[in-house]
């Protein structure tokens, strides 16, 4: 049992060696075959360490590697560890991972790179399980870095389309960034408590639960950390890669731009959460980050035409809702939210996939439409994907999110009223993409029409099998008034003791709670009726590309021309930046020194040479006096 | 005995002049003549200026070592006549003169 830790990102990695070196020897069915059954063998080692955790047979425990290095005083090791939080990253990362690696055999079926694809899943599972299973910063550094490679070899997978490297690009870079500033809170984590072990007597987070609330130090490292957490999980400012990032196949985007990568930023904070507890300024900052993002990102998905895109931004969205929850302290709500999400996302990406699969590669709504007979089984798993993160119960999403909307409410009436906002928004693009998708006429070409088929059994079983999770999930964690115990809050207490010894939760009466879930539930009402009146029975179609439209629609259509601002604001001034750097520093100064030094030597040269005259008397006379010369200096001075 | 005796009796001043003034003619042989069979010779001359200068330390001090530094110059010193002689053989059949001021191709 004990030894079972090291056993579960093992598996991973060996699937990425066997199918890295082996390349295309392997056939296409057996190198799906081992980087699926790799990950359910993580999966298999989860659920055990899991059900021990649950019935508490098996105590959290962590497991050294090895020495890492040892620096002076300082010692790091590589060790993992398992408590109830990552148990429950571990069992989504390898679950959904398991099922998208299948679901993957499917996609990638007829794709050249098959092989490649499920090598850097495999990396990719390797990084993340890495990344949660760290018993200290470092290690869950590494991982972090990690998950950013992979999802850049990801994002860029089909190399050959330049747009698409110029997404990978800026997903790295942006993720750079971010991870800058987790650096540096990691420096000072480690400037403030000389060590970087989360758990233990001397870990970080028993040393800051003894610091006072808003100690300016324990403030800079949870601003320093989330800013990592921003890049990340996609948050304002550095949010433009995600969208961008739908450039990779969509499974890519189903396991780590939706359900597991992005979601990495809010482990972070929920196992830091002590050091956010003890740092209300950073809070706040974290959740009027998270609710601004959240706002924005729903208003762009509300004009977007890519199936993909509408999901990615509504993904940016989630994400803001889940930094929102944490921002107001509640950590076991964000990770509520985090395993709801990663269903019911993961479900709806592999949804989008399926129908761009029948499509034959097209992903504009406008050009689908009436799939519903065509695609049976996609057409009922995503209406259960959209139900779910619509909010509607009993199903997944309407638990978390109602758990979240309620913590802020209890903190914050402002922001739980644009939390209401997004989550109304949340409904209306779902059901405009889910009405212009399946519902109406077709508005594809001839051609794709004799095409449409519903995709083969390995993609349609996980996207069942996330249905199922989407609609059960929520049942892990029962809102207060329903009487019935709320499983993950127990759960998950010991991670989240100290914090809530520091900072009570506000309670609000169960008349409150009441009445928020019947707002929640009248405002999703009213935004399915507008939205099924306006695409279901008006079939209103979105305006055509060449369209002139509105201006706000026009602004909300260019996602807020944030990208352009960028563009002109960041990206021009530094590229003129640079070039003048290599224009004047490069050119003139660097150049002009090495030119000069090398003309000095041909002009000196050009002098000199005159001095050989070819005339050995010459020679051998110079030869006299310079020895002459060197006996008068040595014997005379 | 006699012979390292009669050798004792001239002082070692006179030897130092002696060299000094066969090595100072040597350089000045090399210096002023043109012919390369004199500068040649003129060479051979300073070096055996040098030999000289050493045996007469060497009597002086009676230390034998500085002899048998000589006697490996002089086996150098044949060596290295035969080259130059080679040396000077081939000049003369590609310019048919032994004048050194023939031999200023080489300059810049």
């Amino acid at each position: 049992m004990e030894n079972l830790l090291i056993l579960i990102p093992l598996f991973p990695l060996l699937g990425f060696t066997i199918l890295g070196l082996s390349g295309k020897n392997l056939s296409k069915s057996t190198a799906g075959a081992i980087a699926s059954g790799s990950v359910l063998l993580s999966f298999i080692l989860s659920v055990v360490l899991f059900s021990g955790l649950v019935s508490g047979s098996l105590p959290a425990y962590q497991q050294k590697l090895l020495d890492w290095f040892a620096a002076g005083k300082w010692d790091v090791d590589l060790s993992l560890m398992v408590d109830p939080l990552s148990s429950l990253f571990l069992l989504v990362i390898t679950g959904v991972g398991f099922l998208i690696h299948v679901y993957s055999t499917g996609y990638m079926h007829d794709d050249d790179g098959h092989n490649k694809f499920f090598s850097y899943l495999n990396l990719f599972v390797f990084f993340m399980l890495m990344l949660v299973m760290g018993s200290n910063f470092l290690v869950m550094f590494v991982g972090w870095e990690g998950v950013g490679l992979c999802s850049y070899l990801l994002i860029g997978f089909w190399f050959k389309n330049p747009s698409y490297n110029a997404a990978a690009r800026k997903a790295f870079v942006m993720n750079r960034i971010g991870d800058l500033g987790f650096l540096i809170g990691i420096f000072l984590i480690f400037i403030q408590f000389g060590t970087l072990e989360y758990g233990g007597t001397q870990g970080v987070f028993e040393q800051a639960s003894h610091a006072a609330s808003n100690d300016p130090v324990i403030v800079a490292i949870a601003i320093c950390l989330f800013i990592g957490a921003m890049g990340k999980s996609a948050q304002i400012p550095l949010y433009t890669w995600l969208p961008d990032a739908m450039a990779g196949p969509t499974p890519v985007s189903a396991l780590i731009h939706a359900a597991t990568m992005v979601t990495a930023g809010i482990y972070m904070v929920a196992r830091a959460n002590i050091i956010y507890t003890l740092a209300p300024d950073a809070q706040v900052l974290v959740a009027y980050t998270g609710v601004i993002t959240a706002l924005l990102a729903a208003t762009i998905g509300l004009a977007q035409n890519d199936i993909k895109k509408v999901l990615a931004y509504s993904t940016v969205s989630q994400l803001g809702l889940m930094f929102l929850a944490l921002g107001v302290g509640a950590y076991t709500a964000a990770v509520f939210h985090v395993i709801t999400h990663a269903f019911f996302k993961a479900l709806l990406f592999l949804g989008a996939g399926s129908v761009i699969h029948a499509m034959s590669g097209e992903q504009d709504i406008r050009k689908m439409g009436g799939l519903k007979p065509h695609l049976p089984k996609t057409w009922m798993t995503f209406l259960i994907g959209t139900i779910a993160i619509a909010g509607i119960p009993p199903f997944a999403g309407f638990f978390s999110k109602d758990e979240i909307l309620a913590n802020v409410y209890a903190r914050d009436k402002g922001l739980w009223l644009t939390g209401m906002i997004v989550s109304a928004l949340t409904t209306f693009y779902m059901f405009r993409l889910l009405f212009l998708t399946f519902f109406g006429n077709f508005r594809g070409t001839h051609h794709q029409k004799e095409h449409l088929h519903e995709s083969p059994a390995s993609m349609t079983l996980p996207l069942v099998i996330l249905s199922v999770l989407s609609v059960l999930g929520g049942f892990i964690g029962f809102p207060e008034v329903f009487h019935l115990p709320h499983w993950l809050h127990h759960y998950l207490s010991p991670v989240m003791e100290a914090s809530e010894i520091r900072a009570l939760p506000a309670e609000i009466t169960h008349l409150t709670e009441w009445s928020l879930m019947g707002v929640a539930l009248i405002v999703i009402a009213i935004m399915f009726f507008i939205a099924r009146s306006k695409y279901l029975s008006r079939e209103e179609l979105p305006e055509p590309e060449e369209a002139k439209l509105k201006t706000l629609h026009r602004v909300v259509y260019h996602k807020y021309y944030v990208d352009e601002f960028y563009e002109g604001f960041i990206l021009k001034p530094l590229g003129w930046f640079s070039k003048q750097l290599k224009n004047i520093v490069e050119k003139e100064l660097i150049d002009g020194v090495v030119n000069l030094s090398g003309q000095a030597a041909m002009w000196g040269g050009k002098v000199l040479r005159y001095a050989q005259t070819g005339m050995v008397s010459f020679y051998l006379f110079m030869m006299v006096l310079g020895a002459v010369g060197l006996w008068i200096y040595f014997n005379l001075f | 005995m006699d012979a390292i005796n009669s050798i004792n009796q001239v002082p070692i001043s006179s030897y130092l002049l002696l060299s000094s003034v066969l090595f100072s003619i040597g350089v000045l042989g090399v210096i002023y003549r043109r012919n390369i069979i004199v500068m040649f010779m003129s060479i051979e001359l300073m070096l055996n200026a040098v030999n000289l200068m050493l045996v007469a330390f060497s009597a002086y001090r009676n230390d034998p070592s500085a002899q048998v530094f000589v006697f490996f110059i002089m086996a150098v010193a044949a060596a290295e006549v035969a080259i130059g002689l080679s040396i000077l053989v081939m000049i003369y059949r590609n310019t048919r003169s032994i004048d050194s001021d023939e031999l200023k191709q080489l300059k810049w």
